[in-house]
Protein backbone atom coordinates (compact mmCIF):
# COMPACT_ATOMS: atom_id res chain seq x y z
CA UNK A 1 0.00 0.00 0.00
CA UNK A 2 1.31 3.39 -0.98
CA UNK A 3 0.09 6.06 1.37
CA UNK A 4 2.42 9.00 1.17
CA UNK A 5 1.80 12.66 0.59
CA UNK A 6 -1.88 12.68 1.39
CA UNK A 7 -3.72 15.74 2.53
CA UNK A 8 -6.08 15.29 5.45
CA UNK A 9 -9.10 15.63 3.17
CA UNK A 10 -7.79 13.15 0.67
CA UNK A 11 -7.17 10.73 3.53
CA UNK A 12 -10.85 10.99 4.41
CA UNK A 13 -11.88 10.39 0.83
CA UNK A 14 -9.65 7.42 0.17
CA UNK A 15 -10.59 4.30 2.07
CA UNK A 16 -7.55 2.03 2.18
CA UNK A 17 -7.59 -1.70 2.56
CA UNK A 18 -10.64 -2.60 0.48
CA UNK A 19 -10.23 -6.23 -0.44
CA UNK A 20 -10.82 -5.99 -4.18
CA UNK A 21 -8.72 -2.88 -4.66
CA UNK A 22 -5.82 -4.44 -6.56
CA UNK A 23 -5.82 -4.13 -10.34
CA UNK A 24 -6.54 -7.53 -11.83
CA UNK A 25 -4.40 -9.75 -14.06
CA UNK A 26 -6.95 -10.35 -16.82
CA UNK A 27 -5.93 -10.20 -20.46
CA UNK A 28 -7.72 -7.89 -22.88
CA UNK A 29 -8.39 -9.57 -26.20
CA UNK A 30 -10.68 -7.71 -28.59
CA UNK A 31 -12.97 -9.61 -30.97
CA UNK A 32 -11.15 -12.78 -29.97
CA UNK A 33 -8.16 -11.77 -32.09
CA UNK A 34 -6.36 -8.58 -31.05
CA UNK A 35 -4.39 -9.05 -27.83
CA UNK A 36 -3.70 -5.72 -26.22
CA UNK A 37 -0.70 -4.69 -24.13
CA UNK A 38 -2.41 -3.45 -20.97
CA UNK A 39 0.54 -3.89 -18.59
CA UNK A 40 4.16 -3.28 -19.43
CA UNK A 41 7.38 -1.89 -18.04
CA UNK A 42 7.27 1.82 -17.30
CA UNK A 43 9.18 4.01 -19.77
CA UNK A 44 12.64 5.15 -18.69
CA UNK A 45 11.55 8.69 -17.88
CA UNK A 46 9.34 7.35 -15.07
CA UNK A 47 12.30 6.16 -13.03
CA UNK A 48 11.91 7.51 -9.52
CA UNK A 49 8.12 7.71 -9.67
CA UNK A 50 7.70 4.44 -7.80
CA UNK A 51 5.86 2.96 -10.78
CA UNK A 52 7.62 0.01 -12.40
CA UNK A 53 4.67 -1.30 -14.36
CA UNK A 54 2.28 0.90 -16.29
CA UNK A 55 -1.31 -0.34 -16.55
CA UNK A 56 -4.29 0.50 -18.66
CA UNK A 57 -7.34 1.76 -16.76
CA UNK A 58 -9.07 -1.38 -18.06
CA UNK A 59 -7.46 -3.40 -15.23
CA UNK A 60 -9.17 -1.27 -12.61
CA UNK A 61 -12.72 -1.88 -13.79
CA UNK A 62 -15.23 -4.58 -12.88
CA UNK A 63 -15.55 -7.74 -14.96
CA UNK A 64 -18.85 -6.50 -16.40
CA UNK A 65 -17.34 -3.21 -17.55
CA UNK A 66 -14.22 -4.95 -18.86
CA UNK A 67 -16.34 -7.30 -20.95
CA UNK A 68 -17.89 -4.39 -22.84
CA UNK A 69 -14.52 -3.62 -24.43
CA UNK A 70 -13.75 -7.17 -25.57
CA UNK A 71 -16.16 -7.09 -28.50
CA UNK A 72 -16.65 -4.28 -30.97
CA UNK A 73 -20.35 -4.87 -31.02
CA UNK A 74 -20.74 -4.80 -27.24
CA UNK A 75 -18.64 -1.62 -27.08
CA UNK A 76 -21.12 1.28 -27.33
CA UNK A 77 -18.25 3.57 -28.35
CA UNK A 78 -18.33 1.94 -31.78
CA UNK A 79 -21.60 3.72 -32.60
CA UNK A 80 -19.58 6.90 -32.53
CA UNK A 81 -16.89 5.42 -34.75
CA UNK A 82 -19.66 4.88 -37.31
CA UNK A 83 -20.71 8.50 -36.88
CA UNK A 84 -17.06 9.55 -37.30
CA UNK A 85 -16.84 7.56 -40.53
CA UNK A 86 -19.80 9.49 -41.91
CA UNK A 87 -18.13 12.78 -40.93
CA UNK A 88 -14.94 11.57 -42.61
CA UNK A 89 -16.77 11.25 -45.92
CA UNK A 90 -18.80 14.45 -45.63
CA UNK A 91 -17.74 17.40 -47.76
CA UNK A 92 -17.64 20.58 -45.68
CA UNK A 93 -16.20 24.05 -46.08
CA UNK A 94 -15.40 26.38 -48.94
CA UNK A 95 -12.70 24.15 -50.39
CA UNK A 96 -15.35 21.55 -51.17
CA UNK A 97 -13.41 18.73 -49.52
CA UNK A 98 -13.98 15.95 -47.04
CA UNK A 99 -11.28 14.16 -45.04
CA UNK A 100 -11.51 11.43 -47.68
CA UNK A 101 -10.67 13.89 -50.49
CA UNK A 102 -7.05 14.03 -49.34
CA UNK A 103 -6.61 11.01 -47.07
CA UNK A 104 -8.82 8.44 -48.83
CA UNK A 105 -9.98 5.83 -46.30
CA UNK A 106 -9.55 6.26 -42.54
CA UNK A 107 -7.08 3.32 -42.69
CA UNK A 108 -4.57 5.91 -43.89
CA UNK A 109 -4.54 7.16 -40.29
CA UNK A 110 -2.89 3.95 -39.06
CA UNK A 111 -0.26 4.80 -36.47
CA UNK A 112 -1.31 8.43 -36.09
CA UNK A 113 -3.02 8.19 -32.71
CA UNK A 114 0.01 6.41 -31.23
CA UNK A 115 2.38 9.36 -31.72
CA UNK A 116 0.13 12.29 -30.73
CA UNK A 117 0.54 14.84 -29.21
CA UNK A 118 3.39 15.60 -31.59
CA UNK A 119 5.68 18.48 -32.53
CA UNK A 120 4.55 20.26 -35.69
CA UNK A 121 7.58 21.80 -37.39
CA UNK A 122 5.66 24.23 -39.61
CA UNK A 123 3.51 25.52 -36.79
CA UNK A 124 6.38 25.50 -34.30
CA UNK A 125 4.23 23.93 -31.59
CA UNK A 126 3.14 20.66 -30.07
CA UNK A 127 -0.23 19.67 -31.47
CA UNK A 128 -2.77 17.28 -30.08
CA UNK A 129 -4.70 15.03 -32.44
CA UNK A 130 -7.73 17.28 -31.92
CA UNK A 131 -5.71 20.35 -32.88
CA UNK A 132 -4.42 18.60 -35.98
CA UNK A 133 -7.98 17.61 -36.96
CA UNK A 134 -9.06 21.22 -36.59
CA UNK A 135 -6.01 22.52 -38.46
CA UNK A 136 -6.99 20.26 -41.34
CA UNK A 137 -10.54 21.53 -41.20
CA UNK A 138 -9.69 25.22 -41.13
CA UNK A 139 -6.61 25.25 -43.38
CA UNK A 140 -7.33 22.54 -45.95
CA UNK A 141 -11.12 22.25 -45.97
CA UNK A 142 -11.81 25.93 -45.17
CA UNK A 143 -14.44 24.63 -42.77
CA UNK A 144 -15.31 25.62 -39.21
CA UNK A 145 -13.29 23.86 -36.53
CA UNK A 146 -15.02 21.35 -34.28
CA UNK A 147 -15.55 22.54 -30.73
CA UNK A 148 -12.61 21.05 -28.85
CA UNK A 149 -14.44 18.51 -26.68
CA UNK A 150 -17.58 18.19 -28.82
CA UNK A 151 -19.28 15.01 -29.86
CA UNK A 152 -18.11 15.49 -33.45
CA UNK A 153 -14.51 15.83 -32.31
CA UNK A 154 -14.82 12.74 -30.11
CA UNK A 155 -16.32 10.78 -33.03
CA UNK A 156 -13.44 11.75 -35.32
CA UNK A 157 -10.82 10.98 -32.66
CA UNK A 158 -12.46 7.60 -32.08
CA UNK A 159 -12.37 6.77 -35.79
CA UNK A 160 -8.71 7.77 -36.04
CA UNK A 161 -7.71 6.04 -32.78
CA UNK A 162 -9.29 2.79 -33.94
CA UNK A 163 -6.86 2.67 -36.89
CA UNK A 164 -3.97 2.42 -34.40
CA UNK A 165 -5.65 0.00 -32.02
CA UNK A 166 -3.15 -2.45 -30.57
CA UNK A 167 -0.13 -0.38 -31.60
CA UNK A 168 2.07 0.87 -28.75
CA UNK A 169 1.71 4.46 -27.63
CA UNK A 170 4.96 6.13 -28.64
CA UNK A 171 4.96 9.89 -28.17
CA UNK A 172 8.26 11.73 -28.55
CA UNK A 173 9.35 13.67 -25.49
CA UNK A 174 12.75 14.84 -26.66
CA UNK A 175 13.89 17.36 -29.25
CA UNK A 176 11.55 20.29 -29.85
CA UNK A 177 8.76 18.65 -27.76
CA UNK A 178 10.94 18.55 -24.63
CA UNK A 179 9.99 21.97 -23.36
CA UNK A 180 6.25 21.30 -23.61
CA UNK A 181 6.79 17.90 -21.99
CA UNK A 182 8.58 19.52 -19.03
CA UNK A 183 5.67 21.94 -18.61
CA UNK A 184 3.26 19.04 -18.61
CA UNK A 185 5.34 17.19 -16.04
CA UNK A 186 5.34 20.21 -13.77
CA UNK A 187 1.56 20.48 -14.02
CA UNK A 188 1.21 16.78 -13.21
CA UNK A 189 2.93 17.29 -9.88
CA UNK A 190 1.34 20.66 -9.04
CA UNK A 191 -1.40 20.58 -6.42
CA UNK A 192 -4.54 22.46 -7.39
CA UNK A 193 -7.82 23.46 -5.82
CA UNK A 194 -9.23 23.57 -2.33
CA UNK A 195 -8.40 19.89 -1.94
CA UNK A 196 -4.79 20.60 -2.92
CA UNK A 197 -4.43 17.49 -5.03
CA UNK A 198 -2.08 16.96 -7.93
CA UNK A 199 -2.56 14.33 -10.63
CA UNK A 200 0.22 12.38 -8.90
CA UNK A 201 -1.52 12.32 -5.51
CA UNK A 202 -4.26 10.10 -6.87
CA UNK A 203 -2.83 8.42 -9.95
CA UNK A 204 0.79 7.86 -8.89
CA UNK A 205 0.65 7.62 -5.09
CA UNK A 206 -2.71 5.92 -4.75
CA UNK A 207 -3.62 3.97 -7.85
CA UNK A 208 -5.25 0.71 -6.84
CA UNK A 209 -6.82 2.33 -3.76
CA UNK A 210 -10.46 3.26 -3.51
CA UNK A 211 -11.64 6.86 -3.65
CA UNK A 212 -15.05 6.38 -2.11
CA UNK A 213 -16.44 3.60 -4.33
CA UNK A 214 -14.19 4.37 -7.29
CA UNK A 215 -11.10 2.33 -8.00
CA UNK A 216 -8.26 4.74 -8.74
CA UNK A 217 -6.33 3.93 -11.91
CA UNK A 218 -2.97 5.22 -13.04
CA UNK A 219 -4.80 7.83 -15.07
CA UNK A 220 -3.50 6.47 -18.37
CA UNK A 221 -4.99 8.01 -21.53
CA UNK A 222 -4.19 5.25 -24.05
CA UNK A 223 -7.91 4.36 -24.14
CA UNK A 224 -9.25 7.78 -25.14
CA UNK A 225 -11.70 8.76 -26.37
CA UNK A 226 -13.51 6.72 -23.74
CA UNK A 227 -17.13 5.65 -23.57
CA UNK A 228 -18.17 6.17 -19.97
CA UNK A 229 -21.13 4.33 -18.47
CA UNK A 230 -21.60 7.36 -16.27
CA UNK A 231 -22.64 9.70 -19.07
CA UNK A 232 -23.20 7.15 -21.86
CA UNK A 233 -21.09 8.98 -24.43
CA UNK A 234 -17.56 9.33 -25.70
CA UNK A 235 -15.36 11.51 -23.53
CA UNK A 236 -12.27 13.33 -24.77
CA UNK A 237 -8.98 13.56 -22.89
CA UNK A 238 -9.28 17.27 -22.16
CA UNK A 239 -12.86 16.92 -20.94
CA UNK A 240 -11.60 14.26 -18.53
CA UNK A 241 -8.70 16.45 -17.40
CA UNK A 242 -11.20 19.22 -16.79
CA UNK A 243 -13.37 16.90 -14.70
CA UNK A 244 -10.36 15.79 -12.65
CA UNK A 245 -9.14 19.33 -11.97
CA UNK A 246 -12.69 20.42 -11.15
CA UNK A 247 -12.87 17.58 -8.60
CA UNK A 248 -9.90 19.12 -6.79
CA UNK A 249 -12.21 22.14 -6.49
CA UNK A 250 -10.07 24.32 -8.70
CA UNK A 251 -10.76 26.64 -11.58
CA UNK A 252 -9.84 24.37 -14.46
CA UNK A 253 -7.68 25.08 -17.47
CA UNK A 254 -9.35 25.48 -20.83
CA UNK A 255 -9.77 22.35 -22.96
CA UNK A 256 -7.49 22.80 -25.97
CA UNK A 257 -5.41 25.39 -24.12
CA UNK A 258 -1.61 25.30 -23.67
CA UNK A 259 -1.71 23.81 -20.16
CA UNK A 260 -3.79 20.80 -21.14
CA UNK A 261 -1.79 20.31 -24.36
CA UNK A 262 1.38 20.05 -22.25
CA UNK A 263 -0.35 17.82 -19.71
CA UNK A 264 -1.67 15.55 -22.45
CA UNK A 265 1.83 15.11 -23.88
CA UNK A 266 3.24 14.26 -20.45
CA UNK A 267 0.42 11.88 -19.46
CA UNK A 268 0.51 10.21 -22.89
CA UNK A 269 4.27 9.65 -22.44
CA UNK A 270 3.61 7.83 -19.15
CA UNK A 271 1.71 5.32 -21.28
CA UNK A 272 4.47 4.80 -23.86
CA UNK A 273 4.38 1.06 -24.51
CA UNK A 274 0.71 0.43 -23.73
CA UNK A 275 -1.57 -0.40 -26.66
CA UNK A 276 -3.74 2.29 -28.16
CA UNK A 277 -7.21 1.21 -26.94
CA UNK A 278 -9.56 3.96 -28.09
CA UNK A 279 -12.48 3.91 -28.00
CA UNK A 280 -12.30 2.14 -24.65
CA UNK A 281 -15.11 1.57 -22.12
CA UNK A 282 -14.87 2.77 -18.53
CA UNK A 283 -17.31 3.41 -15.68
CA UNK B 1 -37.33 12.06 -35.06
CA UNK B 2 -34.74 12.18 -32.30
CA UNK B 3 -31.32 13.42 -33.43
CA UNK B 4 -28.48 11.14 -34.46
CA UNK B 5 -30.31 7.84 -34.03
CA UNK B 6 -28.24 5.07 -35.52
CA UNK B 7 -29.08 1.35 -35.37
CA UNK B 8 -26.43 -1.39 -35.41
CA UNK B 9 -27.22 -5.09 -35.64
CA UNK B 10 -25.00 -8.15 -35.63
CA UNK B 11 -26.31 -11.26 -37.34
CA UNK B 12 -24.22 -14.14 -38.72
CA UNK B 13 -24.03 -14.04 -42.53
CA UNK B 14 -25.04 -17.69 -42.85
CA UNK B 15 -26.39 -20.63 -40.85
CA UNK B 16 -27.70 -24.16 -41.34
CA UNK B 17 -31.45 -24.59 -41.57
CA UNK B 18 -32.85 -25.05 -38.06
CA UNK B 19 -29.85 -23.42 -36.34
CA UNK B 20 -30.28 -21.17 -33.35
CA UNK B 21 -28.18 -18.02 -33.74
CA UNK B 22 -27.39 -15.15 -31.40
CA UNK B 23 -28.32 -11.64 -32.48
CA UNK B 24 -27.08 -8.41 -30.92
CA UNK B 25 -28.44 -4.95 -31.57
CA UNK B 26 -27.66 -1.48 -30.36
CA UNK B 27 -29.24 1.83 -31.24
CA UNK B 28 -27.95 5.28 -30.34
CA UNK B 29 -30.68 7.10 -28.42
CA UNK B 30 -30.69 9.38 -25.39
CA UNK B 31 -33.61 7.55 -23.72
CA UNK B 32 -34.59 10.70 -21.83
CA UNK B 33 -36.32 9.25 -18.78
CA UNK B 34 -38.71 12.07 -17.87
CA UNK B 35 -37.20 12.05 -14.36
CA UNK B 36 -34.60 14.74 -14.95
CA UNK B 37 -34.79 18.50 -14.65
CA UNK B 38 -33.01 21.14 -16.70
CA UNK B 39 -30.94 24.01 -15.27
CA UNK B 40 -34.10 26.08 -14.68
CA UNK B 41 -35.70 23.26 -12.71
CA UNK B 42 -38.21 22.26 -15.38
CA UNK B 43 -38.80 18.58 -15.93
CA UNK B 44 -37.21 17.41 -19.20
CA UNK B 45 -40.05 15.56 -20.97
CA UNK B 46 -39.74 11.84 -21.44
CA UNK B 47 -38.48 10.83 -24.90
CA UNK B 48 -37.61 7.19 -25.27
CA UNK B 49 -37.80 4.25 -27.62
CA UNK B 50 -40.73 2.33 -26.14
CA UNK B 51 -40.85 -0.81 -28.26
CA UNK B 52 -38.49 -3.08 -30.17
CA UNK B 53 -39.37 -5.98 -32.45
CA UNK B 54 -37.21 -8.43 -34.36
CA UNK B 55 -38.90 -10.61 -36.95
CA UNK B 56 -37.71 -13.08 -39.55
CA UNK B 57 -39.54 -13.41 -42.87
CA UNK B 58 -42.52 -11.77 -41.17
CA UNK B 59 -42.63 -14.01 -38.10
CA UNK B 60 -41.78 -12.62 -34.65
CA UNK B 61 -38.53 -13.54 -32.93
CA UNK B 62 -38.80 -11.18 -29.97
CA UNK B 63 -40.73 -8.12 -28.94
CA UNK B 64 -39.61 -5.90 -26.08
CA UNK B 65 -41.79 -3.35 -24.33
CA UNK B 66 -39.25 -0.77 -23.18
CA UNK B 67 -39.50 1.60 -20.22
CA UNK B 68 -37.37 4.63 -19.21
CA UNK B 69 -35.18 2.33 -17.08
CA UNK B 70 -33.52 1.00 -20.25
CA UNK B 71 -30.07 2.62 -20.54
CA UNK B 72 -29.04 5.24 -23.08
CA UNK B 73 -28.10 3.56 -26.39
CA UNK B 74 -30.39 0.53 -25.84
CA UNK B 75 -28.72 -2.86 -26.28
CA UNK B 76 -30.38 -6.26 -26.72
CA UNK B 77 -28.99 -9.72 -27.22
CA UNK B 78 -31.26 -12.70 -27.92
CA UNK B 79 -31.49 -16.00 -29.84
CA UNK B 80 -33.36 -16.73 -33.05
CA UNK B 81 -34.23 -19.87 -34.97
CA UNK B 82 -33.35 -19.84 -38.65
CA UNK B 83 -35.71 -22.24 -40.47
CA UNK B 84 -34.72 -21.04 -43.95
CA UNK B 85 -32.81 -18.33 -45.79
CA UNK B 86 -34.35 -14.91 -45.47
CA UNK B 87 -34.25 -11.53 -43.85
CA UNK B 88 -34.33 -10.30 -40.28
CA UNK B 89 -36.15 -7.04 -39.74
CA UNK B 90 -35.51 -4.85 -36.71
CA UNK B 91 -37.93 -2.08 -35.74
CA UNK B 92 -37.60 0.45 -32.92
CA UNK B 93 -40.59 2.70 -32.07
CA UNK B 94 -39.91 6.18 -30.68
CA UNK B 95 -42.23 8.07 -28.29
CA UNK B 96 -42.40 10.81 -30.92
CA UNK B 97 -44.04 8.45 -33.41
CA UNK B 98 -41.02 7.84 -35.60
CA UNK B 99 -39.69 4.36 -36.25
CA UNK B 100 -36.15 3.22 -36.98
CA UNK B 101 -35.59 0.05 -38.99
CA UNK B 102 -32.73 -2.13 -40.10
CA UNK B 103 -32.65 -5.38 -42.06
CA UNK B 104 -30.10 -8.14 -42.34
CA UNK B 105 -30.16 -11.08 -44.73
CA UNK B 106 -28.97 -14.55 -43.80
CA UNK B 107 -28.19 -17.40 -46.17
CA UNK B 108 -28.69 -21.08 -45.42
CA UNK B 109 -26.18 -23.55 -46.74
CA UNK C 1 -27.90 10.42 -20.91
CA UNK C 2 -25.50 12.96 -19.54
CA UNK C 3 -26.23 13.21 -15.84
CA UNK C 4 -24.53 15.97 -13.90
CA UNK C 5 -23.65 15.33 -10.29
CA UNK C 6 -26.63 17.42 -9.20
CA UNK C 7 -29.01 15.48 -11.41
CA UNK C 8 -27.57 12.21 -10.20
CA UNK C 9 -28.23 13.33 -6.64
CA UNK C 10 -31.76 14.25 -7.66
CA UNK C 11 -32.36 10.81 -9.11
CA UNK C 12 -30.88 9.28 -5.98
CA UNK C 13 -33.07 11.58 -3.91
CA UNK C 14 -36.14 10.37 -5.71
CA UNK C 15 -35.10 6.84 -4.88
CA UNK C 16 -34.70 7.81 -1.24
CA UNK C 17 -38.21 9.22 -1.15
CA UNK C 18 -39.48 5.97 -2.59
CA UNK C 19 -37.45 4.05 -0.04
CA UNK C 20 -38.78 6.21 2.77
CA UNK C 21 -42.41 5.39 2.00
CA UNK C 22 -43.99 2.88 4.35
CA UNK C 23 -43.11 -0.58 3.09
CA UNK C 24 -46.64 -1.58 2.04
CA UNK C 25 -46.88 1.46 -0.26
CA UNK C 26 -43.68 0.60 -2.12
CA UNK C 27 -44.35 -3.10 -2.15
CA UNK C 28 -47.81 -2.49 -3.56
CA UNK C 29 -46.52 -0.67 -6.66
CA UNK C 30 -44.41 -3.71 -7.51
CA UNK C 31 -47.12 -6.15 -6.40
CA UNK C 32 -49.69 -4.33 -8.53
CA UNK C 33 -47.44 -4.60 -11.59
CA UNK C 34 -46.87 -8.30 -10.93
CA UNK C 35 -50.58 -8.91 -10.39
CA UNK C 36 -51.37 -7.10 -13.60
CA UNK C 37 -48.89 -9.37 -15.40
CA UNK C 38 -50.01 -12.62 -13.77
CA UNK C 39 -53.68 -11.92 -13.19
CA UNK C 40 -53.07 -12.84 -9.56
CA UNK C 41 -51.79 -16.34 -10.29
CA UNK C 42 -49.37 -18.10 -7.93
CA UNK C 43 -45.64 -17.55 -8.50
CA UNK C 44 -43.20 -20.45 -8.49
CA UNK C 45 -39.79 -19.84 -6.93
CA UNK C 46 -37.87 -21.53 -9.70
CA UNK C 47 -37.98 -21.61 -13.47
CA UNK C 48 -36.70 -18.14 -14.25
CA UNK C 49 -33.09 -16.97 -13.98
CA UNK C 50 -31.76 -13.46 -13.63
CA UNK C 51 -28.07 -12.64 -13.99
CA UNK C 52 -27.00 -9.24 -12.73
CA UNK C 53 -23.79 -7.96 -11.14
CA UNK C 54 -23.57 -8.05 -7.35
CA UNK C 55 -22.02 -4.60 -7.48
CA UNK C 56 -22.65 -2.26 -10.42
CA UNK C 57 -19.89 0.25 -11.12
CA UNK C 58 -22.41 2.73 -12.40
CA UNK C 59 -26.19 2.69 -12.04
CA UNK C 60 -26.64 4.23 -15.48
CA UNK C 61 -25.63 1.08 -17.35
CA UNK C 62 -26.13 -2.22 -15.53
CA UNK C 63 -25.93 -5.36 -17.70
CA UNK C 64 -28.59 -8.00 -16.96
CA UNK C 65 -29.66 -11.29 -18.52
CA UNK C 66 -32.99 -13.08 -18.06
CA UNK C 67 -33.89 -16.58 -19.16
CA UNK C 68 -36.67 -19.06 -18.52
CA UNK C 69 -36.90 -22.27 -20.49
CA UNK C 70 -40.01 -22.28 -22.61
CA UNK C 71 -41.32 -18.95 -21.29
CA UNK C 72 -43.68 -16.89 -23.43
CA UNK C 73 -42.62 -13.65 -21.79
CA UNK C 74 -40.47 -12.24 -19.00
CA UNK C 75 -41.16 -8.98 -17.18
CA UNK C 76 -38.32 -7.14 -15.42
CA UNK C 77 -38.91 -4.69 -12.57
CA UNK C 78 -36.54 -2.51 -10.54
CA UNK C 79 -38.22 -2.23 -7.15
CA UNK C 80 -36.25 0.82 -6.03
CA UNK C 81 -36.54 2.99 -9.15
CA UNK C 82 -38.88 6.02 -9.22
CA UNK C 83 -40.95 3.96 -11.69
CA UNK C 84 -40.32 0.22 -11.29
CA UNK C 85 -41.07 -1.12 -14.81
CA UNK C 86 -37.92 -1.87 -16.85
CA UNK C 87 -38.93 -4.06 -19.81
CA UNK C 88 -41.12 -6.95 -20.86
CA UNK C 89 -39.63 -9.47 -23.27
CA UNK C 90 -42.20 -11.33 -25.39
CA UNK C 91 -40.75 -14.34 -27.19
CA UNK C 92 -42.19 -15.12 -30.62
CA UNK C 93 -42.43 -18.41 -32.52
CA UNK C 94 -38.90 -17.92 -33.92
CA UNK C 95 -37.21 -17.20 -30.59
CA UNK C 96 -34.31 -19.62 -30.25
CA UNK C 97 -34.49 -19.67 -26.49
CA UNK C 98 -36.45 -17.58 -24.03
CA UNK C 99 -33.40 -15.55 -23.12
CA UNK C 100 -32.36 -11.91 -23.49
CA UNK C 101 -29.64 -9.52 -22.35
CA UNK C 102 -29.94 -5.78 -21.99
CA UNK C 103 -28.52 -2.84 -20.00
CA UNK C 104 -30.63 -1.01 -17.45
CA UNK C 105 -30.70 2.00 -15.12
CA UNK C 106 -30.83 1.55 -11.37
CA UNK C 107 -31.36 4.64 -9.20
CA UNK C 108 -29.61 3.01 -6.25
CA UNK C 109 -28.96 -0.27 -4.48
CA UNK C 110 -32.12 -2.34 -4.83
CA UNK C 111 -33.79 -5.60 -5.88
CA UNK C 112 -34.22 -6.37 -9.55
CA UNK C 113 -37.16 -8.73 -10.12
CA UNK C 114 -37.93 -11.01 -13.06
CA UNK C 115 -41.31 -12.68 -13.54
CA UNK C 116 -41.74 -15.25 -16.30
CA UNK C 117 -44.95 -16.40 -17.92
CA UNK C 118 -44.48 -20.02 -18.91
CA UNK C 119 -45.92 -21.65 -22.01
CA UNK C 120 -48.44 -23.55 -19.85
CA UNK C 121 -49.74 -20.31 -18.35
CA UNK C 122 -47.98 -20.69 -14.98
CA UNK C 123 -45.68 -18.03 -13.56
CA UNK C 124 -42.27 -17.95 -11.88
CA UNK C 125 -40.44 -15.18 -10.05
CA UNK C 126 -36.87 -14.46 -9.02
CA UNK C 127 -35.02 -11.43 -7.74
CA UNK C 128 -31.47 -10.27 -7.24
CA UNK C 129 -30.08 -7.49 -5.09
CA UNK C 130 -27.72 -5.18 -6.98
CA UNK C 131 -25.51 -2.77 -5.08
CA UNK C 132 -25.02 0.48 -6.97
CA UNK C 133 -21.87 2.35 -6.04
CA UNK C 134 -21.37 6.10 -6.12
CA UNK C 135 -18.06 7.06 -7.63
CA UNK C 136 -15.49 9.29 -6.00
CA UNK C 137 -14.83 11.48 -8.98
CA UNK C 138 -17.82 13.66 -9.67
CA UNK C 139 -20.13 10.81 -9.08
Amino acid sequence: MKFKALTAIAALMIAPGVAFAEPDDDTLVINGETEMVTKTAAPAHMEGTGIDTIMSGWHFRSDETQALETDDFDNPGMIFVDAGREQWNTVEGEAGKSCASCHEGPESMEGVRAVYPKWNEDAGEVRTLAHQINACRTENMKADPYKYTSGQMANMEALISLQSRGMPVNVAIDGPAAETWEQGKELYYTRTGQLELSCANCHEDNYGNMIRADHLSQGQINGFPTYRLKNAKLNTVHARFKGCVRDTRAETFKPGGPEFIALELYVASRGNGLSVEGPSVRN
Amino acid sequence: MAKGVRPRVKVPKSASAGDVITIKCLISHQMESGQRKDKEGNVIPRSIINNFTCSFNGETVINVKMEPAISTNPYFEFDAKVPEAGEFEFVWDDDDGSTYTDTQAISVG
Amino acid sequence: MDLTRRETLAVGGAALVVAALPMPAMASAVDDLINEFTGGADLADSGVDLIAPEIAENGNTVPIEVSAEGAASIMVLAAGNPTPPVATFNFGPLAGESRAKTRIRLAGTQDVIAVAKMADGSFARTSKNVKVTIGGCGG
